[in-house]
């Protein structure tokens, strides 16, 4: 086998690995978008947000410290403790729970039926809210994120692939993880929306909300929900992304890789979220490998909405989503 | 009861005596964004300097020195607001911290004539002098780190590079590609290979280009990230299990925030400086004693002794003492912008200075003249120790390639000259 075709397949297979993170991002947009109709914009920022939140109750860190201690002229920073992983991320949890609640209370509960734009617009404002409060709670330093996922190279790949093709591949033990654990949240998510009461409910909601309304389907309980379940998905996405570089700003922007996954997948479909994220990962991925020693690299940023502007040529709604007719 | 706080009022009018305007610095700072791990630090040194300044010396030459801050988010729209926002409170001196800021406020601040201090950033041929009347980039450049970070791996390699392979990993920006045509030159001199991996902003994803760095097998890798860039190089580079002793960062790409996240993993990484590093210096026991424990510290006061700080530190530093060359030129306290540019031009870093100001060691000695506003461009390299969670450094400031830095200094300042009219300054 040649070396380049060797390599390539590095490429490919680190290309659906990537493609599995931009994933995670993207369920997140694709649970609200098909609940409520809304594009959140702050989707990236809840990343940041649940993954602060999370190594600031595994480090003990005491919430606005710099803010109480310029009120008080304190000096506290630190509680002094350190909490368990699975604890903090329960903690977590709850309060993006919080998060959810305080969202439909203060800002979506007064802008039922307003235009999807006004929606949109709104999700904005929340986004640089949220990337404020985050700093105020939690300082804006780069913070290390740990609990316990295995990083590094995949030995047992590198080795098993130089035995049969002579060359080592690198799969990144993250990258594998998040694949699993995508994997699952998907299952999870399915079988959720499928077998359980709350998610038949929130498909219903999802088809034609009046029609719940009509049958005793709580809206306010529903979109609390949801927004809970972003939350989670927020919260999982901010701990794969934020264990490979750390817990910083940063982590907001990844929404942006987000954005063509949605376009090519699909705002409304599960599946179509994590397809999409794996065309766009090796898409991109393939491009840069050939393509882009040619046109002097760099060229996955730009190749993603390349790629999902062709697709959206030929299917609009994207690969998963919902073919809209309406009558003239 | 009228005459008595008429008395009252005359007598506080005359101890006050009469009122001297402050020595304005503005910061243009950012403590939010995605790069602000960065900015914090920096502008918490700057103004705890001056902070010092005042507590201890009652200002330079005996007029209050004030640090009003502007955020900049390190967007360059902003950087440009605060720019017009602050010059009118009386600025002397811009520090915009950003490259991009800077090409911005070059044209700008000429025509207003305030200078600019953009230390180891900006437009690198800004060192002409003749040129760039109000700009000034000492005490090292974007081309001295490139030939700074060849120099050390000639001596690492017997002074042969002949053979051998360096990558460069660079921000797709203006300031990523500021090294290329430095090492492009170095490489057909030194007789080594140049990879070039750009990566797009803002970094975080670089698997690709590790992937190569993998395949292809550089013997070196040179790091010119900023913000998460450099966390995600650094993570890749422990991920691939690249020798972290050949890999080398940029200034910008060496703090404690950029290897931190990698943990144990980045211990050996290197990086360029041309400040001192750590707190162990006399100046750290005055801040103590009249910044942090009065409560006076900027921002948390928790960034004392890291690398941005002391950088921010020692640009303060730098400011003041061309501020105070500026009154002995003018034989005035209160220093106008123009006035501060003589000072800057004329500024002499000498080490007993440098001692007496209790930071004897944290840069090079150097002496600006009209037609080098640059310095000497001396570069020293530091490793970082993942055990001791510190940054030391392995080589001290050592001189860089003017052979090859001064042709492309000329070149470039030349063609900013003829496009913008500029008659010579010297």
């Amino acid at each position: 086998m040649s070396e380049q075709l060797v390599y390539a397949m590095e490429v490919i297979l680190n290309g659906l690995m990537a493609g599995v993170l931009y994933a995670l991002v993207a369920l997140g947009f694709v649970l609200i978008f098909k609940a409520s109709g809304i594009f959140n914009y702050a989707q990236g920022v809840m990343a940041l947000f649940a993954a602060m939140t999370l190594v600031g109750i595994m480090n003990g860190q005491v919430p606005f410290s710099h803010l109480i201690n310029a009120i008080f002229g304190s000096h506290i920073t630190q509680f002094g403790w350190q909490v368990p992983a699975v604890i903090a991320i329960l903690l977590t949890m709850a309060v993006m729970v919080l998060l959810a609640w305080c969202v439909q209370q203060f800002v979506m509960r007064h802008l039922v039926n307003q235009e999807p734009i006004i929606l949109f617009m709104a999700t904005i404002g929340l986004a640089y809210f949220l990337e404020g409060v985050a700093d105020l709670m939690w300082g804006s330093e780069i913070k290390s994120l740990d609990v316990g996922l295995p990083q590094g190279i995949n030995l047992w790949i590198d080795e098993t692939t130089l035995n049969i093709f002579g060359y080592g591949f690198f799969i990144d033990n993250l990258d594998i993880v998040a694949t699993i654990v995508a994997a699952l949240l998907v299952i999870a998510l399915v079988a959720f929306s499928q077998y359980t009461k709350q998610g038949r409910a929130m498909r219903a909601v999802a088809d034609d909300h009046q029609a719940a309304l009509s049958v005793g389907i709580s809206l306010n309980f529903i979109w609390v929900m949801v927004w809970s379940v972003a939350g989670f998905v927020a919260l999982v996405a901010g701990i794969m992304w934020g264990t490979k570089s750390g817990v910083q700003f940063s982590l907001s922007l990844i929404a942006l890789k987000a954005l063509p996954v949605l376009m090519l997948g699909g705002f409304t479909s599960i599946p179509g979220a994590i397809v999409g994220g794996l065309i766009i990962g090796v898409g991109e991925k393939l491009f840069e490998f050939a393509i882009g020693p040619l046109v002097g690299g760099a060229t996955e940023n730009w190749f993603a909405y390349v790629l999902a502007l062709i697709f959206l040529v030929f299917r609009p709604q994207g690969l998963f989503g919902e073919k809209i007719i309406e009558r003239v | 009861m009228k005459t008595k706080l008429t008395t009252l009022a005359l007598g506080a009018m005359m101890a006050a005596g009469p009122a001297m305007a402050d020595l304005v610095f503005p910061s243009l700072s950012y403590r939010t964004g995605p790069f602000a791990a960065g900015g914090i630090p920096f502008a918490d040194g700057y103004a705890d300097y001056f902070t010092l300044l005042n507590e201890r010396d009652g200002g330079i030459g005996g007029v209050k020195t004030r640090v009003p801050e502007c955020e900049t988010g390190y967007n360059t729209e902003k950087g440009v607001e605060c720019y017009e926002a602050t010059k009118g409170e009386g600025a002397l001196v811009y520090q915009p911290l950003s490259t991009g800021i800077t090409y911005q406020l070059i044209p700008k601040a000429t025509a207003d004539d305030i200078p600019i201090h953009s230390m180891g950033y900006g437009r690198t041929s800004a060192k002409n002098g003749d040129v760039f009347s109000h700009v000034f980039n000492y005490p090292a450049n974007y081309w001295n780190g490139a030939s700074g970070a060849v120099n050390y791996l000639l001596g690492e390699n017997g002074g042969d590079l002949n053979g051998k392979k360096i990558a460069l990993v660079y921000h797709n920006s203006a300031y990523g590609k500021e090294p290329i045509r430095t090492l492009e030159e170095l490489a057909k001199k030194h007789g080594f290979e140049l990879v070039l991996l750009p990566v797009d902003s803002p970094g975080q994803e670089q698997k690709s280009q590790w992937l190569q760095i993998r395949r292809d097998k550089p013997d070196y890798v040179v790091l010119w990230g900023w913000g998460v860039m450099n966390q995600a190089a650094v993570q890749e580079a422990a991920n691939i299990r690249f020798p972290m002793e050949n890999f080398i960062g940029v200034w910008w790409s060496g703090a404690e925030h950029d290897v931190t996240p990698a943990g144990d993993k980045a211990d050996g990484y290197k990086a360029l400086t041309f400040t001192g590093l750590g707190s162990d210096y006399p100046i750290y026991d005055d801040l103590k004693k009249y910044v942090v424990d009065t409560g006076k510290a900027a921002g948390a006061g928790d960034q004392l002794g890291s690398v941005q700080y002391n950088r921010g530190l020692y640009a303060a530093m730098l400011a003041a003492e061309a501020a105070r060359t500026a009154q002995e030129i003018h034989g005035t306290a209160e220093i106008t912008s123009g006035q501060m540019r003589d000072g800057m031009e004329a500024l002499d870093i000498t080490e007993a200075k440098m001692a007496d100001l209790g930071m004897s060691g944290f840069g090079p000695e150097f002496k600006v003249s009209c037609e080098n506003h640059g310095g000497p461009g001396l570069v020293g390299v530091a490793q970082w120790s993942a055990t001791d969670k510190t940054w030391s450094v392995i080589s001290d400031f050592q001189p860089t390639d003017d052979d090859v830095i001064n042709p492309l200094v000329d070149e470039d300042s030349s063609a900013y000259a003829g496009e913008n009219k500029i008659d010579p300054n010297c």
